[in-house]
């Protein structure tokens, strides 16, 4: 009899309703697993919340323990740039951001290319130094490099920043040669069939069909450049003709010394252009960020 | 992996005599050559220049006595010994470094892993609450820092006046030699966006039978946990620890920043007090200490030194990570 009704329930395998105390504790189970998720990320915003409420705040009352602005201070967003020439820092990060990007794409696509779809001897063991090299910390090669710059009579000025970008960024080698790879060989034969060089698949073919990569590549770019801290600090930390918003934003609170209120107005302005990036291009993003670990 | 097609210029011409298809298969042969040289060319002059040449150099320079200002002195072992045997603050830095990796790795490793298994459970609003934890990742590393040294400052930061509230009285934070490594890990840990997408993609990636055929076995939620989950993400769970290791190697920008920062507003007015480090060089971790070596002190040939040391020390432990990964990463159904 057991076994008979046990073979019963196995054999159709159609979805039935549960009973109704299983119905109960799934749904305990996801109450208490949606209020843990909420409650983490309530803690995960508190950060934005605290800076943004006290960059709101009179400097009296940013010293104080009152957490809640009264009165809302906007003009701190105005203050900070009297203050500071923050405009300046932006620009500097500009032209550091844009030309470094610029340079990335420009010398790292070829790159790629060459690894992943062109065949030739050495080419595993150039991938191979490429992989080294992404792991090797910047600490070690920079001595000498700015012996090097120092000698150009470069240091203080932002070319040191931007000028390696331009000749292959290890990273950014990887994570195109990593979709190159998956781009079906039948597109590239057919345009070999046509009677197109490797030049002329690479600038119509591949990157057409790149464009993904290609995006995540550039805003990774865009967001490192912008983040960058040692190698900034070290070419143009003594010249604060040419810094860069995160030089600037470390040497605010020295410059006005215990100003939370408009050091947080400050840093605001500084995390909001990455926001909004993000929130534009937020697609970009994640696949991007999926295609090193995943794949890689 | 794809493979490419050689293409055969002579194979095209059946017509010619050998020796002309032989010649015409050797320039097709140089064209090709050329071809894969131009494209590498960026790549092999940045290599050559900016990692070839600075690698030697700083090999070179690790023996030497130089401050940039006259050429460098031949002086032998002389940076190792002082390195290895004197200098007060390499032990420190090392120490701290290790710290930092030991406890902050696996948190943000447990912490990402964590998020990422909450939000695969969530009925709703995954698009949302993966944003909210991607989102800390984002932000400028120093403004990150500028706002958590400002939000666990002592006297007046928004957490010590919510412990405040309930009753306890708040550490020190960054002003406090015991609590100012912690911070920092806290720090990393609300900036883990990166491995908690990855590790969301790669649980997600988990193939459904799996769990279907272990929940008919009779396995209850943990034992799916650890007996499909985890062997299934383990790739990716080595490759954050390999990351995390390497980055915790690397530790500067929040170390040098938090400690300028916090020191500021506890020494106000001084003109750079004893910054590097504070409090008491618990912050004082090894990049910066290489840093400090060779950027405020011009000790070039020193800080090649603890430079190599550093090159030595992150491909050993990085070897030993992969080596040892063999018994409990599973390159099996899930991972390709």
């Amino acid at each position: 009899m057991a076994t008979a009704s046990v073979q019963l329930e196995a054999a159709p395998f159609v979805r039935r309703r549960p009973p109704a105390t299983v119905r109960r504790k799934r749904l305990l189970m996801a109450i208490g697993e949606h209020s843990l998720l909420i409650a983490a990320a309530l803690i995960f915003l508190m950060p934005f919340v605290f800076i943004a409420l006290t960059a709101l705040m009179t400097h009296n009352q940013a010293l104080s323990a009152q957490i809640w602005p009264h009165p809302f201070r906007w003009s701190n967003f105005v203050d900070v740039f009297r203050q500071a020439p923050l405009w300046r820092w932006f620009l500097n990060t500009l032209m550091y951001s844009g030309l470094a990007t610029l340079g990335v794409l420009v010398s790292s696509v070829p790159v790629a290319y060459a690894l992943a779809r062109l065949r030739w001897r050495g080419r595993e063991a150039a991938f191979l130094i490429v992989l080294i090299a992404l792991m090797l910390p910047p600490q070690v090669s920079v001595v000498p490099l700015y012996v090097m710059w120092s000698k150009l009579h470069l240091v203080g000025t932002l070319w040191p920043l931007i000028i390696p970008n331009w000749l292959g960024d290890a990273f950014s080698i990887f994570l195109l040669r990593q979709f190159f790879l998956t781009i079906p060989e039948e597109y590239l034969d057919a345009a070999r069939v046509d009677g197109c060089g490797e030049i002329r698949i690479l600038t119509t073919v591949v990157l057409r069909l790149a464009k993904p990569a290609i995006a995540a590549v550039a805003l990774f770019s865009a967001l490192y450049t912008f983040n960058d801290y040692f190698l900034p600090l070290l070419y143009v930390g003594e010249n604060s003709h040419n810094w860069v918003v995160a030089i600037g934003l470390s040497e605010f609170r020295s410059l006005h010394q215990v100003l939370w209120n408009t050091t947080m107005a400050a840093t605001v302005l500084v995390m909001a252009p990455v926001i909004v990036i993000f929130f534009l291009a937020q697609k970009a993003f994640v696949e991007g960020v999926t295609l090193t670990g995943v794949k890689g | 992996m794809a493979q490419t097609p050689v293409i055969q210029a002579g194979a095209s011409a059946p017509a010619f005599p050998a020796l002309d298809r032989r010649r015409a298969r050797r320039a097709a042969v140089w064209r090709r050559r050329r071809m894969v040289l131009l494209f590498m060319s960026p790549w092999i002059v940045g290599f050559s220049a900016f990692f070839g040449y600075p690698l030697v150099m700083s090999a070179y320079l690790s023996f030497t006595h130089y401050d940039l200002l006259s050429s460098p002195r031949w002086i032998g072992f002389a940076n190792y010994r002082y390195l290895l045997t004197q200098d007060p603050l390499v032990w420190p830095a090392v120490k701290n470094t290790l710290w930092f990796i030991a406890v902050g790795v696996p948190l943000q490793v447990l912490f990402a892993f964590g998020i990422a298994l909450m939000l695969t459970r969530a009925k709703w609003g995954l698009g949302f609450f993966r944003t909210v934890f991607y989102l800390p990742a984002l932000a400028p590393p120093v403004a990150a820092v500028l706002g958590f040294v400002f939000l666990l400052n002592p006297a007046t930061g928004p957490v010590n006046t919510i412990l405040g509230k309930l009753g306890i009285s708040g550490p020190l934070w960054f002003n406090d030699p015991a609590w100012s490594k912690p911070s920092l890990v806290i720090l990393s840990i609300w900036t883990v966006g990166n491995t908690m997408i990855i590790f969301l993609a790669a649980v997600l990636d988990v193939p459904k039978h799996l769990y279907e055929s272990a929940e008919l076995d009779g396995a209850g939620p943990l034992r799916r946990l650890r007996w499909v989950t985890l062997p299934s993400v383990s790739p990716v769970i080595l490759f954050s620890i390999i990351l995390g290791v390497i980055q915790g190697l690397q530790y500067f920008t929040q170390a040098l920043v938090a400690s300028s920062v916090a020191a500021g507003s506890a020494v106000q007015g001084g003109d750079n007090p004893q910054t590097i480090g504070y409090p008491e060089n618990s912050t004082l971790f090894y990049p910066v200490e290489l840093y400090q070596e060779g950027f405020r002190f011009f000790h070039m040939g020193y800080a090649s030194a603890l430079a190599i040391l550093l090159l030595v020390v992150s491909f050993a432990v990085t070897t030993i990570i992969v080596v040892n990964s063999r018994r409990w990463v599973h390159y099996g159904a899930a991972a390709r």
